[in-house]
């Protein structure tokens, strides 16, 4: 074995300290294969080394929770014997290097994570982040993202059903791309990553080992810098086809009790699979690598430990039932072969042509990897970042202001994205991309999820807590508009270098945040991912705590859309209407003066739960014709939406009363003022919805009426939905320059 | 019974089954396509999905699967057969409908609602429908360009017809309401004895009113009649 010299060591990704504790461990030098080991298993990305500390003060129980953090995925039971498994995680290093693949691999990854654990996924969401709209990068990352997100799901028959998009300058060199999927278990058998059982045999099946992707993980747990592009080979290639083959091998066999334990290959490959599913047992496995399908010849040790190659999963059976799991993806025409045994040695023995490769302690590669409790500290410009008065802002006339808003890529319609999903397949969508959340039918019943993944990253620049609060409360939010009643969420935290003070105060505000908004809210966090070194060339992006939260829709026929369906309809807001002076902090009202400065909107989360259980009680009620989120740009921009977001032949203007006192329109109308709903019913509902709204103490103003073909707001502005609707659609082509 | 070829990649059997079992109460099984029986199957639905990937041709090799003897014998003997999407692009590649399905006009996978226009009442999949009449039909594919072969379509001599044309809500088929580039507008054809089907469009999608739109429910209902 070579010799492990200083820049070797670097090389892995590994500091003089963490070699040194290797060396104690060990009680010896490594070998390059160990050192290699080592190097992926405490990655930042596997290890979760600068967040672990912080993330154990997370909210993690509640009845429903059937599997919390830890495993592949988070499960909460929906009752009637049936369970959703969910987790979301970031694919930003490899979108950022190779976008189609990266993006892809994204979706393949967590689609298996879901499967891994019993569960056929039944949606997908993605939340991406891409610069400056005027940088020509941006329309090259955001074409090769949506297409490679496309290419995936669409071929794997997986639906995309939403998800969130938004641009800012900081992610100008660092993408991001969180993928989010849902898949639905029976209770009763959820599959777990453990190899449990002395003696029994561990199994590789799905795709051929190849050379790609050597590495992914380390990667992942590095800034990009100026010769990041040169790291494509380390991005994975996507196959989806293969993955159906393995998706649909997997839950058949999952039919029969011969599994023990399942885990899918991702980032360090068969390296973290072997090594967590025997960390979760507390035992031990032996691994014969010259039995692990390849796909090229002349693999080394080292490249068959780390390959992250797709498309493969470990597998723990029982003694004497090997048969029966070769059967099965044979009949799907996968690689299947005995690569091992469960031993009690508590040690990883990886032999290769009958040598002991690697030979290590599992405990210091899992629980015992090294956890730092970094400096963490303020910026020092946050002052200045909140150094706002809105006031300040230049006076735009109503109408020119409402168009603009309504073209600019953040609050644009995604047709263009979504029309490049196939969001429809699997025959559960109920309520489709491009509303607040989505709400896909549960095969079999009335019984749907509402989904929704959320996160203002300007209100996080500003202030990481609030804006951690903010999307929770969203996500919640976007949930009440279709009916549904929150489960459990799962994260993805996207922050810059954690070897910065300032990025770790923004990761543990964030946290706190989180924190206290899922308390308050009585959300449990059952998953999640953190990506750190989000930046390139030493220039952090906004930080970004993505959540996405799972709902429960009991009777799916029951719900609401988010825009005017009925001439005729009362128009009202739930929430509070005109309280105190316009919240313009991090707005797009102010971006669109070139101002990201302030705080973000106050947040109550007590009357965000009235707002909630009111829009929820009402629509579970069937009282509602539409239910719309109050966010991104404010009451005329809601408002604006609700007129033209239907398709063609629902597209309804409204006559409106909206008076802002003594403030100036052109800000109050625009007040980003979270805990709003507008809603519109059936002027024969009007005393059923107050009462519902009193019931729940919640905020109720009337605002006028849904009919012809302008949104017309006495006194302030007209304009027809016509023009709206232009403005809108055509924001985000605008982008694309096509 | 109606049996629903399932080749490995499809991932719309399972949509095809359920519009037809639990939507339309027919009885149904699937038949893994390497079967080489069809097990008594009164009716076939070859379903959408992406066949061995598509990272060919689409559909250039399930027309090898095994099954896919058994199904040529089945049309050949008059009995009913429809492809939706990527089963569409499978029976053109088989021969058994005329024509090819290329890559989208602008390149991109789209899905989204469309209006199609019936052209013809006179197929296994839309026999009782009036011709002009207006459907909403979702679609979800990323090679869907029809174009006619060489014997052309409807005329003296043709081997098929044109049963759906992609239109606007008032039935006029104009460039605008066309997602794909398809040639004439084609959505759908027949061969010329009319058993065999193919359509772009997925009427299974559209068969149920909690998810928006029962207008598939026509064309599958008229398939079941056969």
């Amino acid at each position: 074995m070579s010799a492990i010299d200083a820049e070797t060591i670097a090389r892995h990704g590994l500091t003089p300290a963490e070699y040194a504790r290797i060396q104690e461990v060990l009680g010896r030098d490594p070998n390059l294969v160990e050192l290699g080991i080592f190097s992926v298993m405490w990655s930042e990305h596997c290890s979760y080394k600068s967040s672990r500390r912080l993330l154990r003060g997370l909210p993690t129980s509640g009845p429903q929770v059937l599997q919390g953090p830890g495993e592949n995925a988070g499960v909460v039971d929906l009752g009637s014997g049936l369970a959703a498994v969910f987790k979301m995680e970031s694919h930003n290093h490899p979108s950022f290097i190779e976008p189609y693949q990266g993006a892809a691999t994204g979706v393949g990854g967590i689609l298996r994570d879901v499967f891994t654990m019993g569960a056929r996924p039944i949606a997908s969401l993605d939340l991406l982040r891409f610069g400056a709209p005027g940088n020509p990068r941006t329309a090259y990352l955001l074409a090769g993202v949506v297409a490679g997100i496309g290419g995936y799901g669409n071929a794997i028959g997986v639906p995309t059903v939403g998800g969130e998009i938004a641009f800012d300058e900081s992610f100008d060199g660092n993408c991001l791309v969180n993928a989010f999927t849902v898949g639905i278990v029976k209770a009763d058998r959820i599959f777990r990553g453990s190899a449990a059982g002395l003696g029994n045999p561990v199994i590789y099946a799905g795709a051929r080992t190849g050379r790609d992707g050597i590495h992914g993980a380390t990667m992942a747990s590095a800034s990009l810098g100026a010769g990041s592009e040169e790291k494509r080979p380390t991005v994975q290639v996507g196959d989806p086809f293969t993955e159906k083959l393995l998706l649909e091998a997997c839950l058949t066999l999952m039919k029969s009790d011969c599994l023990v334990g399942i885990q899918d290959m991702g980032a360090a490959g068969l390296t973290s699979s072997s090594v967590e599913m025997a960390g979760r047992a507390g035992n031990g496995i032996r691994l014969d690598l010259d039995r692990v399908p390849v796909r090229e010849t002349g693999m080394t040790p080292y490249e068959i430990l780390l390959s992250e190659s797709q498309e493969r999963m470990l597998l723990v059976a029982a003694a004497g039932r090997e048969a029966e799991v070769e059967a099965v993806f044979r009949e799907w025409d996968l690689s299947v072969a005995v690569v091992g045994e469960v031993t009690d040695t508590g040690r990883l023995q990886a032999f290769f042509r009958g040598e002991l490769a690697a030979d290590l302690p599992i405990g210091p590669l899992t629980d015992g990897a090294p956890s730092y409790d970094r400096p963490a500290a303020p910026p020092r410009d946050l002052a200045d970042r909140r150094r706002f008065d809105p006031v300040a802002l230049p006076p735009l006339d109503l109408a020119g202001a409402l168009l603009s808003l309504l073209s600019r890529p953040n609050i644009a319609s995604k047709e263009w994205v979504f029309r490049q999903y196939d969001h429809q397949v699997r025959l559960g969508g109920v309520v489709g991309p491009g509303g607040d959340a989505a709400l896909v039918r549960i095969e079999g019943g009335p019984l749907g999820l509402g989904l929704s993944a959320d996160c203002n990253s300007r209100f996080c620049f500003l202030d990481p807590y609030e804006g951690a609060r903010h999307a929770v409360a969203e996500a919640c939010r976007n949930l009440a508009c279709v009916g549904a009643e929150p489960l459990g969420l799962t994260d993805c935290l996207n922050f810059g270098s954690p070897e910065r003070p300032e990025i770790m105060w923004e990761l543990s505000e964030s946290i706190r945040g989180l924190s206290d908004a899922c308390r308050a809210l009585a959300v449990p966090i059952v998953s999640g991912n953190v990506s750190l070194y989000n930046e390139t060339e030493g220039r952090a992006i906004q930080p970004t705590p993505a959540v996405a939260v799972v709902g429960r829709v009991d009777d799916c026929r029951k719900t609401a859309v988010a825009w005017f369906r009925r001439p005729g309809d009362l128009v009202a807001l739930l929430g509070r209407a005109w309280g105190g002076p316009p919240q313009l902090g991090g707005s797009e009202r102010a971006a669109l003066a070139g101002v990201t400065a302030g705080r973000p909107p106050p947040l109550d989360l007590e009357l965000e739960k009235a707002v909630q259980l009111a829009c929820r009680t009402m629509v579970r009620a069937g009282l509602l014709s539409s239910a719309h989120d109050c966010s991104d740009g404010g009451l005329l921009v809601t408002l604006a939406e609700c007129c033209i977001m239907g398709p063609p032949s629902e597209r309804y203007g409204a006559r409106l009363a909206l008076d802002p006192g003594d403030h100036r329109a052109d800000l109050a109308l625009f007040s980003e003022e979270p805990s709003r709903i507008v809603v519109s019913f059936g002027p024969e509902r009007r005393e059923e919805v107050e009462r519902a709204a009193a019931a729940a103490r919640a905020p109720f103003s009337t605002l006028g009426v849904v009919g012809g073909d302008a949104l017309a707001v006495a006194g302030l502005v007209g304009l027809s939905v016509s023009r709206l609707a232009d403005a809108w659609r055509g924001g985000l082509p605008a982008v694309l320059g096509r | 019974m109606v049996g629903i070829v399932v080749f490995p990649g499809a991932n719309c059997d399972h949509d095809a089954y359920h519009a037809v079992a639990h939507v339309l109460g027919a009885s149904a099984r699937f038949v893994w396509h390497k079967e080489t029986s069809l097990s008594g199957a009164t009716h076939v639905i070859l379903p959408g999905g992406f066949s061995y990937g598509d990272y060919l041709r689409c559909g250039a090799l399930a027309r090898f699967s095994p099954v896919m003897g058994e199904v040529r014998r089945f049309a050949d003997a008059g009995g009913p057969v429809l492809g939706i999407c990527n089963g569409f692009q499978i029976l053109c590649e088989a021969g058994l409908l005329p024509g090819v399905l290329g890559r989208n006009e602008g390149l991109r996978f789209v899905c989204a609602d469309t209006f199609v226009r019936v052209e013809s009442a006179d197929s296994a999949a839309t026999r009782g429908l009036s011709p002009g009449t207006v459907l909403r039909l979702p679609i979800a594919h990323a090679e869907g360009r029809y174009q006619r072969g060489p014997g052309g379509l409807d005329g003296d001599g043709a081997t098929g017809r044109t049963l759906l044309r992609y239109c606007d809500e008032a039935g006029e088929t104009t460039r605008a309401a066309n997602p794909n580039g398809a040639e004439g507008n084609v959505a759908g054809v027949a061969n010329r004895a009319g058993n065999v089907v193919g359509l772009m469009p997925h009427p299974e999608r559209a068969s149920e009113a909690v998810l928006g739109n029962v207008d598939g429910r026509r064309i599958l209902e008229a398939f079941l009649r056969c």
